[in-house]
């Protein structure tokens, strides 16, 4: 097909989706807990907009014509790479799905994605879209099923091109391990997090309390690149955690269908048991407890909004991803001491610099090995803006133009040429 | 009786024809056609006589400016009309300089306070895609109307120009959310980036001969980049661009994004190009007109000038050719929209050796091409453009044959309404006749002979121009070679006129400065701005 027709395709196939947002907004909170506005009001819109953005790469992968050393002509054609398996979690189902489809598909591939066992239902509802919208039988296959069983037989596949996996850093492992003992196939993996959030000492408190709450809460808490270790500065620092704590204690948990509720439950038995883990881990390491600490309420795995004061670098809470709605405050005396300790991890999914200072600013977005660093600000994913880690966060970027290279093989073509007018 | 006329035809210098030999010879072509003799040797489908009525009305005929259709400011209008007669179709508004300047206030406030550049990227390319499905539903009028005001085929502008404007469209909403600039890298402590920013009022000046293609190519780019335009359209092709541009306001263009001034060169067309708030002109169009809109911006404030101007393109046919293919090939390349295209192919170069086979098929095939009411199916070729177009063709044609080239048909006009020509052929040219050196812009094809590759590269390009190549050969060895060796921006191996909204096209020496479409054709509406900071401590550099 031209690959404007491939565009077509899926320029019709986010009409579509936007026709059924309502039901896919519903259907989203339902199997995931997150509140239905966010559903309905942000993830529905911003996966028709990456299907608009990707349908307009389709058409724009160039190739190079290469200079030579001697009398050849030389160019590469980045082809794509064939058929991608696709392993995504159950935090962002839609999302996930349009940040590895979207790419996948703009490049010409064929795909087998493996939904997450806990969020199988709107990648089908979509994916059948996708046939209505026309495309060709087989080049979106959606298997539903578990990791050690099916993710692993995807990522151990001898007739699969390419892998892109999302999820934690102990499964990513596993994947890259069970690529590599296969047929070798490129990895990229979205791995976990345990992001900083720096607070500078001239730092708005207001603002940055309400931005590193959001940083941390958002989502049930359930983001890899949630700012899980918010630094603050000694000289705000007593004022920080005095609001800190009055913003958790205002969030409003409960129903996510319900107006209002900032905070549904999490997503199932597993994680909300470790989460409460951490959190008991947090109280006998001696860190402070503000507010929350426990599970709400007898049904579901709703938990209360904690924060953790006085927490210590080598504490469990400070080192570990806890993947929950608890908010760990540690103390920091200046600039190079922060970026020591921040950068003393494992992870280096994203960071968070609040500061007025521009000098600051640069300093701290250089010296943070992070890939992505938000400045006065958080979680702002747009589409062409490249999202992936350093170390152990992940290999390899996504959405822009740097997802295309995920899903593209190069092929150098050289040919002789015979009395060249240059060279 | 019959044929002594036609020879008569021939050989006489243009006045009007006298319409009993005229009418005559019509109804004999129109009797004889497709039996052997008269009707054979000019093979016009139909008597021009029975044009059909084309199937639009003309509801668009003022200027769009601010988001709104309005009078010229003097009030004057001025004719536009159908050149398969001759008729005058719609009064159209005459824009002049005062026009231009509210159409450039309107685009400059649109720019500077306007929500278009304050949108998101993605927002505008809604409103781009929005325009596409638009002129998707309305694109049989669409059609009709560039055939009326044309002449070209009507099959052509409906299932070749309009799809590919929709295309091009699509194409260009997709670039609106990827324009990236760079962080660069610093020799000393400082943090580096680019931005691309939309360069701000752009004034685009089109032409006739693809009245909705150029369109896109002009307004598809500038809108992708976060600008606003002040479009003038070509005098003798005014309507299509007023109607598309009032489904963009439908679409939700904001007022003055999008302005459309209807006028003539040397009034609307050089006060766009010597106003001192438009800050870019691109303009496409004959060289000699290319030279004048650079020397207005010269003269004025110094915008950026994109140029796509005429040619005289090769189309070299190399011995180891199929000469049936490459007949139709070179055909193509010469005659399609009645000869009018920048990159005709309109230097014929065949080699030595299949010459004799080639001339002899060339002008069969001339011989056989349709001419006639572009509506009616199976009509090649429709009328020229206009009068001073048809009349330059003829006196070409004259040129040709006292240079003595050999007439191998074709020679005078067809008819005696419109604007229709002959498909003319003229072997054994020689590199100075006029015919070889001029842009002729009709249904003209020169053939010439040669004998080597390193002969045709340097008669190749020994012109002004450099718009276009054609190469027809098997040999990747000759391919590669004549690739490299040919001094123009496009060249087409084995193929003519493909248009992908992908591949740049633009002119080397003076077919022009710049290219359009693709990646290539954002530069020419961008700005780049450095922005430098000192790093203190850097963890890197």
């Amino acid at each position: 097909m031209t690959p404007y027709e491939r565009s077509r395709i899926m320029l019709r196939f986010a009409d579509l989706v936007e026709k059924h947002s309502e039901e896919l907004a519903a259907l989203e909170t339902w199997n995931n807990g997150k509140p239905h506005e966010q559903s309905a009001k942000s993830e529905l819109p911003m996966f028709i907009r990456l299907f608009h953005y990707y349908a307009g790469w389709a058409d724009k992968i160039h190739g190079l014509t290469v200079p030579a050393d001697g009398p050849h002509h030389v160019q590469t054609l980045h082809e794509p790479i064939g058929v991608a398996g696709q392993i995504i979690p159950w935090n962002f189902p839609l999302i996930m799905f349009a940040w590895k489809v979207g790419p996948a598909l703009a490049c010409g591939n064929t795909i087998v994605l493996k939904t997450a066992e806990q969020t199988p239902l709107t990648a089908l509802y979509v994916a059948k879209l996708f046939h209505e919208a026309g495309l060709p039988p087989g080049v979106l296959n959606v298997v539903s099923g578990y990791g050690p069983t099916a993710g692993a037989a995807l990522a151990s596949h001898m007739d699969v091109d390419k892998v892109a996996f999302t999820g934690s850093t102990d499964t990513g492992k596993i994947v890259l391990e069970l690529a590599a003992k296969s047929n070798l196939k490129p990895v990229t993996l979205e791995l976990g997090g345990k992001s900083p959030f720096i607070i500078c000492e001239d730092a708005d408190v207001d603002k940055a309390v309400e931005l590193a709450h959001f940083a941390l809460f958002f989502n049930q808490g359930q983001c890899c690149c949630a700012g899980s270790r918010t630094f603050v500065h000694e000289r705000v620092y007593d004022e920080f955690i005095e609001k800190a704590k009055a913003r958790a204690l205002r969030r409003v948990v409960g129903d996510p269908f319900r107006k209002g509720v900032e905070q549904g439950p999490q997503i199932d038995t597993e994680q909300f048991e470790k989460v409460l883990r951490y959190i008991r881990a947090g109280i006998e390491s001696n860190a402070t407890l503000e507010c929350g600490g426990d599970r709400l309420g007898t049904k579901g795995y709703f938990v209360q909004p904690t924060v953790f004061s006085n927490v210590m670098d080598d504490m469990l809470i400070a080192k570990d991803e806890i993947f929950g709605p608890v908010q760990s405050i540690l103390k920091f005396k200046d600039i190079d001491e922060v970026i020591r300790r921040a950068n003393n991890t494992r992870y280096g999914l994203a960071a968070g610099v609040f500061t007025k200072s521009v000098e600051t600013a640069n300093t701290l977005t250089r010296a943070l090995r992070a890939g992505t660093v938000w400045v006065n600000c958080f979680d702002v994913f747009d589409a062409a803006i490249p999202f992936g880690g350093y170390k152990m966060s992940g290999i390899g970027r996504e959405k822009g133009i740097y997802s295309l290279h995920n899903y593209l093989q190069v092929k150098a073509v050289v040919t002789p040429l015979k009395n060249p007018a240059w060279l | 009786m019959a044929a002594r006329r036609i020879s008569s035809l021939l050989t006489r210098s243009l006045s009007v024809s006298s319409s009993s030999v005229s009418t005559s010879l019509f109804s004999s072509l129109g009797k004889n056609s497709g039996r052997n003799g008269i009707g054979k040797r000019f093979s016009t489908a139909a008597a021009l006589e029975d044009l059909i009525v084309p199937p639009v009305q003309i509801a668009y005929t003022q200027n769009l400016i601010d988001g709104k259709f309005v009078d010229a400011a003097s009030g004057k209008t001025f004719p536009t009309y159908d050149p398969r007669t001759g008729d005058v179709i719609a009064n159209v508004a005459e824009g002049d300089a005062e026009d231009i300047d509210r159409a450039v206030a309107a685009a400059r406030k649109a720019f500077d306070e306007g929500p278009w550049p304050k949108m998101t990227p993605y927002e505008r390319s809604r409103i781009m895609l929005r325009f596409a499905d638009l002129v998707e539903k309305h694109s049989e009028e669409l059609a009709a109307l560039e055939t009326w005001n044309n002449g070209k085929p009507h099959e052509q502008s409906a299932k070749s120009e309009l799809p590919m404007f929709i295309r091009l469209f699509h194409y260009y909403a997709g670039w609106a959310d990827k324009i990236h600039g760079l962080t660069v890298p610093a020799d000393g402590p400082h943090h580096v980036q680019t931005l691309h920013e939309p360069i701000g009022v752009a004034g685009q000046i089109i032409p006739w001969n693809f009245p909705l293609i150029m369109f896109a190519w002009k307004v598809g780019p500038a809108l992708a980049c976060g600008n606003t335009i002040v479009l003038k359209t070509a005098e003798q092709t005014p309507l299509t661009a007023l109607y598309v541009a009032k489904l963009f306001h439908e679409a939700g263009l904001p007022p003055g994004v999008l302005n459309v001034v209807s006028g003539y060169g040397p009034t609307a067309g050089a006060a766009l190009a010597s106003h001192m708030d438009v800050d870019k002109v691109a303009f496409t169009g004959s060289t000699d007109t290319g030279k004048i809109v650079l020397e207005l911006a010269a003269k004025s404030n110094l915008k950026p000038v994109t140029l796509e101007l005429g040619g005289k393109s090769p189309f070299i046919i190399c011995e180891d050719a199929d000469v049936d293919k490459a007949v139709e090939l070179a055909h193509f390349a010469l005659f399609f929209n009645q000869g009018q295209c920048c990159c005709a192919g309109s230097r014929t170069f065949v080699h030595e050796r299949v010459y004799d086979e080639f001339i002899e098929k060339a002008k069969a095939r001339a011989l056989r091409r349709v001419v006639g009411d572009p509506f009616r199916k199976g009509v090649e070729q429709g009328p020229q453009i206009d009068t001073e177009q048809f009349e330059k063709v003829l006196r070409y044609i004259r040129a040709g044959i006292e240079s003595n080239a050999t007439l191998e048909c074709g020679g005078d006009r067809l008819g005696t309404k419109g604007y229709f020509v002959q498909p003319t052929v003229f072997s054994n040219v020689m590199d100075d006749m006029l015919i070889a050196k001029d842009e002729i812009f009709g249904p003209v094809q020169s053939i010439l002979k040669f004998k080597d590759i390193d002969e045709v590269i340097r008669r190749a390009n020994n012109t002004r121009y450099g718009l276009a190549a054609g190469v027809f050969t098997k040999s990747v060895e000759t391919a590669n070679t004549l690739t490299r060796a040919l001094r123009a921006g496009t060249v087409w191996v084995n193929c003519f006129d493909v248009f992908d909204a992908a591949i740049p096209f633009g002119g080397y020496k003076m077919s022009g400065i710049g290219r359009e479409k693709g990646i290539y054709s954002l530069h020419n509406y961008l700005q780049v701005k450095a922005v430098v900071t000192p790093l203190k401590n850097p963890a890197w550099l």
